[in-house]
């Protein structure tokens, strides 16, 4: 801070320079004009996403007292409806979450403070990769080849320690289960939680990194006390952008998980509780078109819901922050 | 700076959940733009090969591999005539036609009564409806060990509503006698989108073991309980990817997987789903009567006794006006029709999307509605 308020004192003391002055000039309609342009931008995802939201309020009104016949066997009203979807959207993200997150923050760290840099540089790319395949090849390999081979795994979890009732239940024969749909949507969600977590550890001051060294610590010590509370915003940032990918995630997990609106936390049986977004994909083509305007309502309910997961992740980023 | 940390995180975060959602809404809104029936004939009363125009169609998307065939073959005849077909599914299908979006219409299943009358003031006169598109449901199943298999109604409508739970249950193997039925739980799956293959398949079960199978025709499931799938293609995965499936499939879904098709009992025998079985069945189906003479559909013959006769099957059926404001719209779609229904266009569809050649009784009833057409 200190140094920023000094600068304006040294630019005044020094003479006007007669080749500075007229390419400042230059520079500042340059700057007003890249300034108009990125806040068109900003701007423009601002009305986006006010249109996008204007689009299912009017759209989906309907939805919310549709007729109790248009639900289908799984609920009456839309409450029960929507509800239920929701419960199996947090459930399949909040799965995928567990699973991603240790993941991409231990191969974040590798990349950024244990590899070579010969060996890190590589990785990254491949990471990033990842992120490159679309979600429909994603949810063929889920289908076709992950749910399969992971039948004898289930089969095992169900018979060793299926008196956890998560656990428990039928063995679905197929493997087509929301743990399967949680570890492919955990493999989504790992280049972009990953990457922004590679970004921020990176950052981190290096003065910081020295010091700790210095004072004796581990390198583990070191980036439990420097780099970790210096990444912590970012971290959770990169956990909410994966949160925001698993939660709104379709073609995969409508692909892989055998799935209805319904409640349940057994994770190995072929009874799956579905997805807002899969259920959109699975019913919007229905004969009975009533279902439509119920299903632009289920997909208000998913923004919404993201929004609100978002604010209250910033909010407990900001206040952790507040302490430091 | 605080408002600005809320806001970017949250902004990205909801737009990569609506990014999915919001692609299947445009997919299935309604075409617009110059598909209506945007005709630009210059004669009022064209000669049918200078046929000109745009037409907008769209619906079932069981019809969608035999509306491509069909297209190949009528722009060949009339090559400055162009035709899309949306497979939005039959419900949006019917909604366009009646709005007067598309010019015709394909679905799965036949139109209500308020459809007809909705559909009777945008035609300003009744509406054309009749079967163009049959193809046979297989029972298929993947059973390590079995390669044949006989099932009757009330045994296949127990398996899919959960009463019969293992291969070896006393109901199958009676049925079987003989086979070597392993002790294995089955797991039926059932579709997760909104079918015309499952509104057939459960007016099959409810008309041919109404005891076991109380619930009547639907397009939807009427479980949100069980092994379900997207699709054809995603039925026929999650059944080839596990042991003791079964799952009801459009026959050409069938073809070239590892799944075996269940032969079902028709009178004395048990019949393998095949085209000519299916067409023999609509054959011998009952005209819903009371309709207006352009509307020819019938309460499919779930119930026959026949053997050369296959009781699961899909019609499917194509929707559209006598006439239309424009003429020439209406000769496009007049000469559209009768390809459909030609020899030459009902073998294509046969060879290309495996479904079942029409009837020769039902194709003349059709050929009559056609001529009345203008």
């Amino acid at each position: 801070m200190s140094v920023t308020k000094e600068r304006p004192v040294l630019v005044e003391r020094t003479a006007p320079d007669p080749v500075v002055e007229p390419s400042t000039r230059r520079h500042a309609v340059g700057d007003s004009v890249f300034s108009t342009i990125a806040l068109a931008a900003g701007l423009t995802i601002l009305i986006a996403l006010v249109a996008v939201f204007i689009f299912l309020l009017t759209q989906g009104a309907r939805g919310f007292t549709a007729d109790a016949d248009v639900f289908g066997p799984a609920a009456t009203d839309f409450p029960t409806y929507a509800g239920k979807l929701l419960f199996g959207t947090v459930l399949a993200a909040l799965l995928a979450m567990i699973i991603a997150v240790p993941f991409a923050i231990s191969m974040a760290l590798f990349i950024s403070h244990y590899a070579p840099r010969r060996l890190a540089v590589p990785v990254a790319y491949v990471i990033d990769i990842l992120a490159a395949v679309p979600s429909v090849v994603y949810g063929l390999w889920g289908a076709r080849t992950l749910a399969p081979a992971s039948h004898g795994l289930q089969t095992w979890l169900n018979n060793h320690v299926g008196w956890i009732p998560i656990f428990g239940g039928q063995v679905s024969a197929t493997g087509r289960t929301i743990l399967v749909a949680a570890l492919v949507l955990a493999i989504m969600v790992l280049p972009i939680t990953t990457a922004i977590c590679r970004e921020v550890f990176q950052r981190t001051p290096g003065l910081l990194e020295e010091a700790a060294l210095g004072l004796g610590a581990t390198r583990w010590e070191m980036i439990k006390y420097s780099v970790f509370p210096h990444a912590r915003s970012g971290m959770v940032a990169a956990t909410m952008l994966g949160l925001g990918r698993a939660l709104g995630e379709t073609m995969a997990v409508a692909m892989v998980m055998s799935a209805g609106p319904q409640l349940t936390f057994r994770l190995l049986t072929s009874n799956n509780p579905a997805t807002i977004a899969s259920n959109i994909a699975a019913k919007y083509q229905a004969e009975d078109v009533r279902i439509q305007v119920v299903l632009i309502a289920t997909g208000l309910v998913l923004l919404v819901f993201t929004f609100l997961v978002n604010f209250v992740a910033r909010a407990i980023v900001a206040r952790s922050e507040r302490r430091f | 700076m605080k408002l600005k940390r809320f806001i970017v995180p949250a902004v990205l975060a909801a737009s990569f959940g609506l990014a999915a959602c919001g692609g299947n809404a445009e997919a299935g809104s309604p075409a617009t733009g110059d598909a209506t029936a945007g005709a630009s004939s210059t004669t009022t009363d064209p000669a049918p090969a200078d046929l000109t125009g745009k037409i907008a169609a769209g619906g079932s998307s069981a019809q969608q591999v035999a509306q491509q065939v069909w297209r190949a073959g009528f722009s060949q005849q009339y090559p400055k005539v162009t035709i899309t077909y949306d497979p939005v599914g039959s419900g949006t299908g019917q909604q366009n036609f009646v709005t007067g979006a598309y010019t015709f219409a394909g679905s799965d299943s036949v139109m209500d009564d308020a459809t007809v009358a909705k559909a009777k003031s945008q035609c300003s006169g009744d509406p054309i409806e009749f079967p163009v598109y049959i193809s046979p449901i297989a029972v298929a199943y993947h059973l390590d060990g079995v390669t044949s298999l006989n099932l009757d109604a009330e045994t296949t409508a127990g398996i899919f509503a959960g009463q019969i739970t293992r291969w070896n249950d006393p109901a199958i193997a009676k049925l079987n006698p003989g086979a070597n039925l392993p002790n294995t739980e089955i797991t039926p799956v059932h579709r997760s989108d909104s079918s015309g293959t499952t509104w057939n398949f459960t007016d099959y079960l409810h008309r041919a073991a109404p005891k076991v199978w109380k619930n009547t025709a639907d397009t939807d499931w009427p479980s949100t309980k069980g092994e379900s799938a997207e699709g054809t293609s995603g039925v026929v995965g999650a059944a080839q990817g596990g042991n003791g499936t079964i799952a009801y499939i459009d026959e050409s879904g069938v073809r070239n997987t590892k799944l075996k098709v269940a032969r079902i009992k028709v009178g004395p025998k048990f019949v393998a789903p095949s085209a000519d079985g299916a067409a023999a069945a609509l054959a011998s189906s009952k005209q819903v009567s009371g309709t207006a003479s352009s509307i020819l559909t019938f309460n499919l013959n779930r119930t026959t006794t026949d053997p050369d006769e296959y009781p699961i099957f899909m019609a499917s059926n194509v929707i559209a006006c006598q006439a239309y404001d424009d003429p020439s719209t209406t000769a496009i779609v007049k000469a559209w029709l009768a390809h459909v229904i030609s020899a030459d266009g009902q073998k294509a569809a046969a060879a290309n999307a495996y479904s079942a050649p029409l009837p020769s009784a039902i194709v003349a009833k059709e050929q009559a509605i056609v001529d009345r057409m203008g």
